[in-house]
């Protein structure tokens, strides 16, 4: 908000020359309508951070602020107290360790299965590869909900219930489909020529592979390792099903334990939002690093046309 | 229901040997069924074992007897049939397609109207909203429900404070999840916030591609701003905002895990249950898995079907 008010401010003062305000627009006319649209943008701005800002805030009150009528906007008294308790209870730090065993399997069998698929559809012609296709563009759009009943009985049965062997297949059967599809674009991206160049160059086939178009797929492994990370540590309902237990829980199971478990005698909530705050932190960091290919991803179909 | 459910089989199971319509000529070689063989397995394993177990059991009778190792009875569509002529799965249906479609449009009307923002604003003012918009999305679902049920506390809510400080004094202890009709309006605040950033950052890339010239020339031929943009500039974009609104249905249709969580709070279970909801509630609650099976089934065939315009333009891609 602080820094959007300078702004605000000279295109206010003068809105039929705010062109000169705003130098580094150069060329481009400002229009009337911008300076209604620039408040009221800065107004959606800060009605959607508001819930963000609200759960940093509560984390840092000390109860007595956190449990009082009248909010409180800004304190003095901020610490980072509550984020010390949950660190201490030893249910947070198991409920870590769980999300991180999972999480990192899931990304690192994703990564392999799926980089190995896209490989095929994308270097290769071969029977069954449209079918291929639209089968894993179809899975990838199944809810969970639809099928984590079948999920829970198949693991029961296979008493798998209860650990991370078993969420990990669940995670990676789900995630692997969009993650082919994903690296599919990043490797029809490096031209097969540049792999046939290196082979007439004297590579075998596996060592042009390995020297000429790994190394340009990085980009490409980093963003959907980082994709699979964020389903998987995102992940809620298949793990209520898969992971009754709450010896077993991963983080979002356990943050949700942690608020019902309080609610008997008054939640605390700055605790709550300190917990929260916790999980949300590797995902915002990890998430603007991937966010540019997401939203050209899902969409690109359509924009080509 | 025959067909769609051989249509789920279909396309759950990947048919990697089935018959191919254009025969290829170039390398026929073994190497990619091999390279495509461990995703396949993780996905049969994952995903299509779970749908072939759905389809057979909702074929059959399987209740508590067959819990304690009666083998169960086919039935044909017996379960089917009883669920059907359930009225309360009816009001599940209803009131989910209801949520469904009443929040993706609000979203995409949303994120269509700050994508228009983005574009009309400044550089610095869009670019706030840009950031506000990312970490709005970036949030895990858990963590943003918890930060709501915080915001809508009924005791040291800010939300009944400030209504109250606008004098409406009604608030004051407001329990917001003890009614269903609040209890849904809590529900869409928080699928609308999650899900307006997606909408109005691929908007936004939509109408970046719409040249400054066309808009120019629609003014110069005399179209105000209102009549621009629904004569040329939506036009221009529907094809995104097609694709992104039948998204956002799609994804409205599972909303299990904000239910689930805001009914933690004490909400009258049976009256805001949604359709993910109502199959947890039959399988886990109370162990009817033919029951839960059926319900599955009839939601992953709505999913296929609604999924069909998406996958087609996403396969023009790969023919491209």
């Amino acid at each position: 908000m602080t820094t959007a008010t300078p702004t605000r401010g000279p295109v206010r003062q003068s809105p039929g020359r705010s062109a000169a305000a705003t130098p580094r627009t150069g060329r481009r006319r400002t229009r009337p309508g911008t300076v209604a649209a620039t408040v009221a943008a800065l107004v959606v701005a800060a009605v959607w951070v508001f819930p963000v800002y609200w759960m940093v805030n509560t984390s840092l009150l000390p109860r007595t602020q956190v449990q009082s009528r009248t909010p409180t906007f800004v304190s003095l008294d901020a610490g980072t107290f509550n984020y010390a308790s949950v660190l201490e209870g030893s249910s947070f730090l198991s409920a870590l360790r769980m999300s991180l065993v999972v999480t990192l399997s899931t990304v690192v069998l994703v990564l392999v299965f799926a980089f190995l698929a896209a490989l095929a559809i994308s270097r290769f012609r071969f029977r069954g590869r449209k079918s291929f296709v639209v089968a894993l563009l179809f899975i990838q759009m199944l809810p969970a909900e639809g099928l984590f009943i079948a999920q829970y009985r198949m693991l029961s049965s296979a008493e798998l219930l209860n650990t991370a062997i078993g969420v990990t297949v669940l995670y990676t059967a789900a995630v692997v489909p969009f993650t082919v599809w994903m690296l599919r674009g990043f490797v029809a991206g490096v031209p097969a020529e540049l792999e046939e160049a290196a082979m007439v160059d004297g590579l075998s086939r596996t060592g042009a592979f390995v020297r000429i178009t790994f190394p340009l797929l990085a980009p490409g492994l980093v963003a959907a390792g980082v994709y699979a990370f964020l389903q998987a540590w995102n992940e809620f309902t298949i793990a209520l099903v898969a992971l009754p237990s709450n010896q077993a829980e991963t983080l979002p199971l356990w943050l949700r334990s942690f608020l019902n478990s309080s609610v008997s005698q008054g939640v605390n909530w700055g605790e709550v939002m300190a917990a929260s705050t916790l999980i949300a932190v590797p995902v915002i960091v990890f998430f603007l690093v991937v966010q540019g290919r997401m939203t050209g991803g899902l969409v690109s179909g359509a924009v080509k046309g | 229901m025959r067909t769609t459910t051989s249509a789920v089989v279909g396309s759950a199971v990947p048919d990697v040997s089935g018959p191919a319509r254009t025969p290829r000529r170039r390398r026929r070689s073994r190497a990619p069924y091999l390279l495509i063989a461990a995703a396949v397995l993780v996905i049969l394993l994952g995903m299509g074992y779970p749908v072939y177990w759905q389809v057979v059991t909702s074929l059959q009778e399987f209740g508590l007897a067959q819990q304690f190792g009666q083998p169960p009875t086919f039935v044909g569509l017996d379960n089917y049939a009883r669920l059907f002529a359930d009225p309360s799965l009816w009001a599940v249906v209803t009131r989910s397609v209801v949520f469904c479609l009443v929040n993706a449009l609000l979203t995409v009307a949303l994120g269509t109207l700050f994508a228009v923002l983005m574009r009309a604003a400044t550089r610095a003012a869009r670019l706030v909203l840009q950031v506000a918009m990312l970490l709005a999305w970036a949030m895990p679902m858990v963590a943003a429900v918890t930060v709501f049920k915080w915001l809508f506390d009924w005791r040291s809510g800010v939300v009944n404070w400030l209504l109250v400080q606008l004098g409406l004094d009604g608030f004051q202890g407001y329990s917001w999840l003890a009614q269903p009709l609040t209890f849904y309006l809590v529900a869409t605040l928080v699928v609308v916030w999650m899900s307006v950033p997606f909408v109005a950052l691929s908007v936004y890339a939509a109408l970046t591609q719409v040249s400054e010239e066309v808009m120019e020339a629609a003014a110069l031929d005399g179209a105000g701003p209102w009549r621009a943009f629904w004569n040329i500039v939506v036009p221009m974009i529907r094809p995104v905002l097609s694709i992104v609104l039948l998204l956002q249905i799609i994804w409205d249709l599972r909303v299990f895990g904000q239910i689930r969580l805001l009914q933690d709070g004490g909400a009258p279970v049976s009256e805001t249950n949604l359709l993910g909801n109502f199959i947890y509630e039959l399988g886990v609650g109370r162990q009817d898995f033919a029951g839960a099976a059926a319900v599955s089934i009839f939601v992953l065939a709505l999913t296929i079907l609604l999924s069909w315009p998406y996958v087609r333009s996403l396969l023009k891609e790969d023919e491209a």
